[in-house]
């Protein structure tokens, strides 16, 4: 079953087009990777999909429900969660109650002595349950971004939108990460990650999509993708050094 | 119910209760009830605007305007329509929760400097305006004569009502304040003060939590600027709309630590007697002014986070008795 | 009908003038760090008081006084900058407006106490301007001549000299500034005592047409707020277009009806102008 239909989405600037129609599906239980060069317009479709923006033109469906410029707060009611590129841990609050606000204000709309299980279970899960009590401006970055995970998850997300989690993490930081996102889609929770890891991305997703200057260029297998040339060249200009540079990364 | 007997309920409300029955056993009961009054009004008042600053994080520089508004009303329906002071403080919050509610759709759209700035804009166009409106009074505004007091029993009785409703009132302000920090929405209004957009992103109602975080603010500074005219006997621009006086609130927040519910019991307090020690000191009386700003500015810039909010940050068990 | 509305119109414009230089000291420093001086007022007022002291102490010519008030407000401003604002720089809103606040009130409450809050004239005169169709008392013609100098002088600083370059590349992009090897704490000062210096200046000739009082300065600090924000928060040049429209405002209001009406009518423009086009007419820094 579909659980999100991006059909023909346009985000436009003043004249700078950021998002050029963008048209994909995403199937339940799906990871799909969304890789692209710096300022492709990732993020910014992430902020079409769950309403922080509101696209210039086309339509964006999530469970069936046309969700096209419903303010974010909506779609996290319905079941749409992210994390953010780059982090925004609420810093005076405890990485607790950070989780919590997650779980009260999320798809099932907990009160508080329910949110406060549901924050510590998937503090539990991403591995920082030991951290609950600090303030988490204290955090350092790998923390940080463990935290946005927890706080994403504590919603009960359908759909959770994850972008570039492994991003400034150390390579055994990358790893259990990646565990984590595993353990995320085994319990039934569809994924979308912006990522600019390759091995990280081709070794997790089902399917990947390119985005380049807006457009998307690309759809298809991880293996279907590394090799389109179109691909390559967006993002390395020149096709053999791009190849050698996946061969390192294969090793 | 359990949240009643918490620490960080009990020990604000101990202390507005002492210090209320405080005239009781003085010597000269008229003169500490007078003291009294301005130090739990000082406390209710930035316990009020804790709600929005504190809690939410908008710093709502010209607060007194809700004070004012809710002032005259109250004050007009006393000396025009001859309404019972307490029903008429009564009118005094719900006309300044209307006229919160209505600017709050307005002008919390605005973020950081520029909604402290629209604030200060309000309160002058309101000032402005008063002065211009004759059933008002105008620039002089209005006056009680003193005869209302002899339905109360005599001035000496009406004081003590309007004392005693002023001590209830603070310690329902600290229940609130309690109970808005340590709940779902209390929750989402400090997700907004840390992160607004990343609180939106968490499913925060950020526009309808924002306008109730306001009018809640605005509610308790509408009654009690009501309690404050009745009790002086007139009313007048200058005096309801006094941009001075609303930042005195924000020292006193400050002081005690934003955000907290007892911060700003604690910063109203110290502020209050240091005040009071300056205005009485031979050297200090005329410099007062000096010795604040001094204040406030080593407050802002080596504790930014207030007495309790320094206290809280030194571990979770402290943080845990001072909410 | 029509002379006492070309009259009041010119007496707006001549006093907007200087409005708009005392918001252009506001603006600039916005526009820089965006801090919000709201020790602004009694800045304005400490520059009435330099030009009155230098003139009934020393019996300097006003216009003299302003240019060494001028040069105190420059080094006051720097020491303010020193003092109570670089430590905030980067921290929340609230922090830079309090801790300017209370400058605020350090400087009233030492005003007050030394000066009162009676009321004080500059007694000087430069005669009447007469041109039939039109009169205005000459010192208000000559302050707003000083004031349409001072915003010359500020762009030709801002635009043709190396600090004054420095400043606004400090004011568009700070990190990328002091990547370029500017030395951005000093530039940062340098600006905040130029605001200052701008509002002194403002004081001091205002000094020279009306009477002045410690507190005065207040008035004229909403003045420039609202101007500020008609102009654009962090444009200069539109703080002086704002100051003319503020000073226009002043002058045609009481034609059609009471003086009152006019601090109303400038706060709801003010916080309408907030909520509808943030950006200022002439459009925020950018």
């Amino acid at each position: 079953m579909k659980i999100l239909e991006v059909k023909n989405v346009t985000k436009r600037f003043g004249g700078l087009l950021a998002v050029n129609r963008v048209t994909f599906d995403l199937e339940e239980g799906e990871i799909l990777g969304l890789i692209g060069p710096n300022g492709a317009g990732k993020t910014t479709l992430f902020n079409c999909i769950n309403g922080v923006y509101s696209p210039t033109e086309g339509q964006i469906v999530f469970q069936g429900k046309d969700i096209t410029g419903l303010p974010t707060y909506r779609s996290a009611h319905l079941g749409l969660s992210r994390t953010h590129q780059i982090v925004r841990p609420l810093n005076e609050l405890t990485v607790l109650e950070n989780a919590m606000v997650g779980a009260c204000y999320g798809r099932e709309n907990m009160n508080l002595s329910d949110a406060r299980e549901t924050a510590m279970a998937m503090l539990e899960f991403v591995g920082m349950a030991d951290k609950a009590e600090l303030l988490a401006g204290t955090l350092n970055v790998a923390q940080k971004k463990r935290l946005e995970m927890a706080r994403a998850l504590s919603a009960r997300p359908y759909l959770l939108l994850l972008d570039e989690v492994l991003a400034g993490l150390n390579t055994a930081e990358v790893t259990s990460m990646l565990d984590t996102i595993r353990k995320i889609r085994e319990q039934g929770v569809t994924i979308i990650m912006i990522e600019h890891i390759m091995h990280a991305v081709m070794n997790l997703s089902d399917r990947i999509i390119v985005l380049n200057y807006g457009s998307l260029i690309a759809e298809g297998s991880p293996e279907e993708v590394s090799q389109n040339p179109e691909v390559i060249e967006a993002y390395l200009g020149d096709p053999e050094l791009a190849e050698r540079l996946l061969e390192e990364e294969k090793a | 119910m359990k949240r009643l007997f918490k620490p960080g309920l009990l020990i604000p409300i101990a202390i507005i209760v002492a210090l209320a029955i405080w005239p009781l056993f003085s010597g000269n009961s008229a003169s500490a009830r007078e003291a009294m009054f301005t130090l739990i009004m000082s406390m209710a008042l930035a316990s009020s605007l804790n709600i929005i600053l504190g809690y939410t994080g908008y710093v709502s520089f010209g607060h007194i305007v809700f004070f004012g508004i809710g002032g005259y009303a109250g004050f007009w329906v006393i000396t025009h329509l001859g309404w019972h002071i307490l029903p008429a403080a009564l009118l005094g919050g719900l006309v300044a929760a209307i006229i919160a509610w209505l600017l709050g759709l307005a002008v919390l759209r605005l973020r950081g400097a520029y909604f402290a700035l629209a604030t200060i804009g309000i309160l002058e166009a309101m000032k402005a305006l008063v002065i211009n409106l004759d059933f008002l009074g105008g620039p002089v505004g209005l006056e009680m004569h003193f005869s209302e007091y002899k339905r109360y029993g005599g001035p000496m009785e009406s004081l003590w009502m309007v004392y005693w409703s002023m001590a209830f009132l603070a310690i329902l302000v600290i229940v609130v304040s309690y109970f808005i920090k340590t709940s779902k929405f209390g929750l989402g209004l400090m997700a907004i003060r840390e992160d607004e957009d990343a609180a939106e992103v968490m499913g925060v109602i950020t526009p309808r939590a924002k306008t109730w975080a306001y009018v809640l603010s605005a509610v308790f500074p509408g009654i009690i600027g009501v309690l404050f005219f009745f009790k002086n006997g007139n009313i007048e621009p200058g005096d309801a709309f006094r941009l001075h006086f609303s930042i005195e609130w924000i020292v006193m927040l400050m002081l005690g630590g934003a955000g907290t519910v007892l911060g700003p019991v604690l910063g109203g307090g110290i502020y209050q007697w240091l005040r009071k020690t300056l205005l009485t000191s031979p050297i200090f009386k005329d410099y007062q002014l000096v010795v604040a700003g001094v204040m406030l500015l080593i407050i802002v810039l080596f504790v930014p986070t207030g007495i309790i909010g320094w206290v809280r940050t030194r571990s979770a068990k402290l943080r845990r008795i001072f909410e | 009908m029509g002379d006492v509305l070309f009259t009041s119109a010119i007496d707006g414009l001549l006093i907007g003038v200087i409005y708009g230089l005392a918001a252009m000291g506001l603006t600039l420093i916005f526009g820089v760090m965006d801090v919000i001086n709201l020790a602004h007022g009694p800045l304005i007022a400490l520059g009435m008081f330099g030009v009155y002291l230098l003139f009934t102490l020393m019996g300097l010519n006003p216009f003299v006084a302003v240019i060494i008030v001028a040069a105190i407000g420059l080094l006051l401003g720097v020491l303010i900058y020193f003092i109570a604002v670089s430590r905030v720089i980067d921290a929340p809103p609230l922090s830079s407006l309090l801790s300017t606040f209370s400058v605020n009130m350090i400087i009233i409450g030492i005003g007050t106490a030394m000066l009162s809050t009676s009321s004080y004239n500059v007694d000087y005169s430069l005669g009447t301007l007469d041109l039939g169709f039109f009169r205005a008392p000459g010192s208000r013609i000559a302050a707003s001549l000083v004031a349409l100098l001072t915003t010359v002088l500020l762009y030709f600083f801002l635009y043709r000299t190396r600090p004054g370059k420095y400043i606004r590349a400090v004011a568009n992009n700070r990190i990328s500034a002091e990547l370029m090897g500017i030395p951005s704490t000093r530039i940062l000062a340098l600006a905040f005592g130029i605001g200052v210096m701008l509002a002194t200046v403002a004081g001091g000739l205002i000094a020279t047409i009306l009477p002045i009082n410690i507190l005065a300065g207040g008035s004229y600090e909403l003045k420039s707020f609202v101007i500020v924000v008609l102009g654009g928060l962090g444009n200069p040049l539109g703080a002086l277009l704002g100051g003319l429209i503020l000073g226009l405002i002043e002058g045609l209001v009481p034609v059609f009806m009471k003086t009152t009406w006019v601090p109303v009518i400038e706060y709801v423009l003010f916080v309408l102008i907030l909520l509808v086009r943030p950006q200022g007419i002439l459009g925020a820094k950018e």
